[in-house]
């Protein structure tokens, strides 16, 4: 009874749903990033370090003296950079996704830590800029425009993907290439510039966390939200307005448990509530996942004149 | 149909000196070929002649070494499916490139669009493909997933999305090679239509009743060269065949022999195993000693189900399998070969032989633990390569020696190679899934006469096979399996190539005028 009296005051106070949007806000960037790529029939593992080099290169820019927005664009070319990086390996030298993927995520990791102690080697407290302020609007509508900017991305890929001539070549290539390819379509560019604009979202989700949530850059603040984006994924069947179901899932526990971990008052051990949203989204996943229909040709990489 | 003559229909194709070597392989020679306007030229050959090698480079899939290409009088520029497209060439392959998970509307209309329009038309393909599928009366379904369609719709998908990029020039890879006959003989009168409208075609084929049922001309390659092209009217099967070969052949005839005991017995078994549809419903068949028995039909059928259970990958839900008359319980692959059943896997690169293993491993590889072969747990290869050795020679296996790796072979080299690990030890049951699958002329007739005399030593052969000329010429008995049910057996001199295909669709109420009041042998009744 007093649990369940908790649990409802949690989730009728607006500053509950204030934090899911704001959780939710890179998750939803970054899974429809990686939607993208896989979309395009590449796997990207390099979605942690891309997000990492985002962050750090976003708020870079800002301490530079650079506005915000140019910030988000640095954050977003750089993703796209990394992405080139990975699709260069993996589409037309064809090497493996995976292994690729995880150089690609130390790579961009290591490289943002390095530029950033090469620029602030004295710094022992995090320098800080003035990031994005919510906008003036009631309860949980009070968001950062980034927020904003990662709902309307939603509706933009979805069309994107399903209603454009781009979209529906994007995903003729991650079913089925050497068909791509027999209706005129450059598989290996679509693929690039897929894994490039997935890559660039991903820039994105990690700009959110230095210009938006928090207002500087920390070592290890991604924090394994790149891995989670991935299976946000399988989570959503490659399905844009399902990935924002699952973002937002996935938000809604991990602000519950941080509440729950107050209204707690020490009882039960903080890593317990930790867990939680993990240990719910594995059971997401095994419940929604089974029936997934994945992109055929994922991580299958395409050599002209081979079938 | 039109038949060329010298000043007829414009000439829309034409293939001067094509050359494409891969490694030493020389895989088109100096091709030069014409293609006239409401003409289809069949491109006729045996696997590896090179006809798939030379539409690809029409289509842009492969550069020429040498050699140039015209198309409605303007060269065409090499390397490039996108010019072919744009200069009225459209291909339909052998392994459709057709994506399951999308409709058949975004199939056709993918890549026909400017890519950076900000939104597809597709009312406009929607009335354009439905406009053409009744031009050319190819019924399909614009919204259904491919993965939904049957083999003979994904074709109708195939044809018209070359249609719908406006091709005028149409080339067909082994297009009948998955059709039923009816369903071929529907391509057939499309094919008509198309030409009917001024398209030329050019379809690849090694079967030669398609050739007369199809085309007004007929190019012949053989080992990369064109050696012959001919109007299809003035010339006939035996002459194509030897052109086809480079010799006179002839086809495989079983000697009349009377069946001895049972050495295979289904009796009522059905493999169900978690799927809506049984793979097996209920089959009964009997193979005896001296006997071959054709199982026909479209795959997946329950034809791979029946070569699992008999090869011991998988046991009867129901049912009973009994091998020289004694009841199978809870078979397994090793126990089926000391019970006397030779196999030959349908697949023989995934299912038959390890590609990287050497010649000799592949040999040993279902007898390693028979004392001949190791002792204590250690293998004796020297009795092993010397066995490899005697099956090289006894079987004509071209390979350098027991320790070629077994990826090196050629098809048929491979299939020898099998022949050999199980023929060797004069087996009492052979299984042949598909045993001629993608061989050329010459090693079809060798397996062919293999297959005929291990039936001669007393062995019982069960034949799976999707080419009912190779089960009609081997065949003592057929059965049709249709929906993982099996038809009795049927004498092979008793049923035609289009009764066949009539039950190979599931219409077996024909079942009554092949066997009228006799007694059913197999017993489905019972």
């Amino acid at each position: 009874m007093d649990f369940l009296s908790i649990i409802l005051d949690i989730l009728l106070s607006a500053a509950f749903w204030t934090a899911v949007l704001r959780i939710a806000t890179p998750y939803v960037l970054g899974t429809l990033g990686e939607l993208v790529c896989e979309r395009a029939g590449v796997l990207n593992l390099g979605i942690e370090g891309i997000m990492t080099l985002g962050a750090m290169a976003g708020w870079m820019a800002v301490y530079q003296g650079a506005d915000l927005w140019t910030g988000v664009l640095v954050a977003a070319a750089c993703g796209a950079l990394l992405g080139l990086l990975h699709a260069a390996l993996t589409v037309p030298l064809g090497l493996s996704q995976h292994v690729t993927g995880i150089g690609v995520t130390l790579l961009g990791t290591s490289l943002s830590y390095f530029v950033y102690r090469l620029v602030l080697p004295q710094a022992s407290t995090p320098p800080t800029i003035v990031p994005f302020q919510p906008l003036d609007l009631p309860g949980a509508f009070a968001q950062t425009p980034l927020t904003y900017l990662a709902l309307a991305l939603v509706g933009v890929v979805a069309y994107a993907l399903y209603r454009t001539p781009v979209g529906l070549a994007v995903r003729m290539v991650g079913e089925h290439p050497a068909a791509a390819e027999a209706q005129g379509l450059n598989v290996t560019a679509i693929r690039i510039g897929a894994v490039m604009a997935g890559s660039a979202l991903m820039g994105l989700a990690g700009a959110f966390l230095t210009l938006s949530a928090f207002n500087a850059f920390f070592f290890n603040m991604v924090n394994g939200r790149g891995w989670i984006c991935i299976a946000l994924v399988v989570f959503a069947s490659w399905r844009p307005g399902k990935a924002l179901l699952g973002a937002l899932l996935f938000a809604l526990f991990d602000a519950l448990q941080l509440r729950l971990q107050q209204a707690s008052g020490g009882v039960l051990p903080y890593q317990l509530f930790l867990m939680m949203p993990y240990l719910l989204s594995i059971l997401a996943l095994v419940l929604v996942a089974r029936r997934a229909s994945y992109p055929r040709a994922l991580m299958i990489p395409y050599r002209k004149g081979e079938r | 149909m039109s038949s060329p003559t010298t000043g007829g229909p414009e000439v829309v194709l034409r293939l001067a000196g094509i050359s494409k070597r891969f490694g030493p392989l020389l895989a088109n020679d100096a091709i030069s070929l014409t293609l006239r306007a409401g003409e289809v030229l069949a491109l006729l050959g045996e696997n590896g002649a090179g006809k798939t090698t030379l539409m690809n480079i029409l289509f842009g899939h492969y550069v020429a070494d040498e050699g140039t290409i015209e198309a409605f009088g303007r060269p065409l520029p090499p390397g490039s499916p996108r010019a072919a497209l744009a200069a009225g060439i459209g291909m339909v392959h052998q392994h459709f490139t057709l994506a399951d998970n999308l409709s058949v509307l975004d199939n056709i209309a993918v890549g026909t669009e400017s890519l950076w329009r900000l939104r597809s038309d597709r009312g406009g393909a929607r009335r354009r493909l439905l406009d053409l599928s009744q031009r050319f009366g190819l019924a399909v379904r614009p919204d259904a997933l491919v993965g939904d369609l049957s083999v003979g719709e994904r074709q109708r998908v195939e044809i018209l999305k070359a249609l719908y990029r406006d091709a005028r020039i149409l080339i067909l890879d082994e297009p009948t090679a998955v059709l039923t006959p009816q369903e071929s003989a529907g391509l057939f009168d499309t094919l008509r239509r198309l030409t009917a409208d001024g398209l030329a075609v050019v379809f690849i084929s090694h079967k030669m009743n398609e050739v007369f049922a199809a085309s007004d001309t007929v190019a012949v390659l053989r080992a990369g060269r064109l050696v012959a092209t001919h109007p299809t009217a003035s010339t006939d099967r035996a002459k194509l065949a030897e052109l086809m070969v480079g010799r006179s052949v002839k086809p495989p005839a079983p000697a009349p022999l009377s069946p001895g005991e049972p050495v295979l017995e289904l009796a009522g078994v059905t493999v169900a195993s978690g799927h809506a549809r049984p793979l097996l419903d209920a089959v009964d068949l009997t193979v005896r000693r001296h006997q071959v028995i054709g199982v026909a039909g479209v795959s997946g059928n329950g034809q791979s189900a029946l070569a699992e259970l008999v090869s011991g990958l998988i046991r009867p839900d129901a049912g009973q399998v009994s091998l020289k008359g004694s009841v199978v319980h809870h078979a397994d692959p090793a126990d089926m070969v000391r019970r006397g059943v030779a196999r030959i896997p349908e697949d023989r690169h995934s299912a038959g032989l390890v590609g990287a293993m050497a010649v000799w491993e592949n040999l040993i590889a279902e007898r390693y633990r028979d004392p001949a072969f190791s002792r204590f747990g250690v293998l004796r290869r020297d009795a092993a390569r010397a066995h490899a050795r005697r099956v090289i020679e006894e079987f004509d296996v071209r390979c350098p020696g027991p320790d070629a790796r077994t990826q090196l072979l050629s098809g048929g080299n491979m299939q020898k190679l099998i022949l050999g690990r199980t023929l060797a030890y004069g087996p009492d049951l052979i299984l042949a899934s598909q045993p001629t699958r993608g061989l050329d002329i010459g090693a079809v007739s060798y397996v062919h006469s293999r297959l005929l005399d291990a039936r001669a030593a007393g062995a019982g052969v069960l034949l799976i096979s999707e080419d009912l000329d190779e089960i009609l010429a081997l065949a003592d008995c057929v059965t049709v399996a249709y929906h993982g049910r099996l038809t009795p057996l049927l004498p092979h001199d008793r049923v035609s190539v289009s009764q066949l295909g009539l039950l190979m669709a599931g219409h077996w109420d024909i079942l009554r005028d092949i066997l009228p009041e006799t007694p059913r042998e197999n017993g489905n009744a019972a």
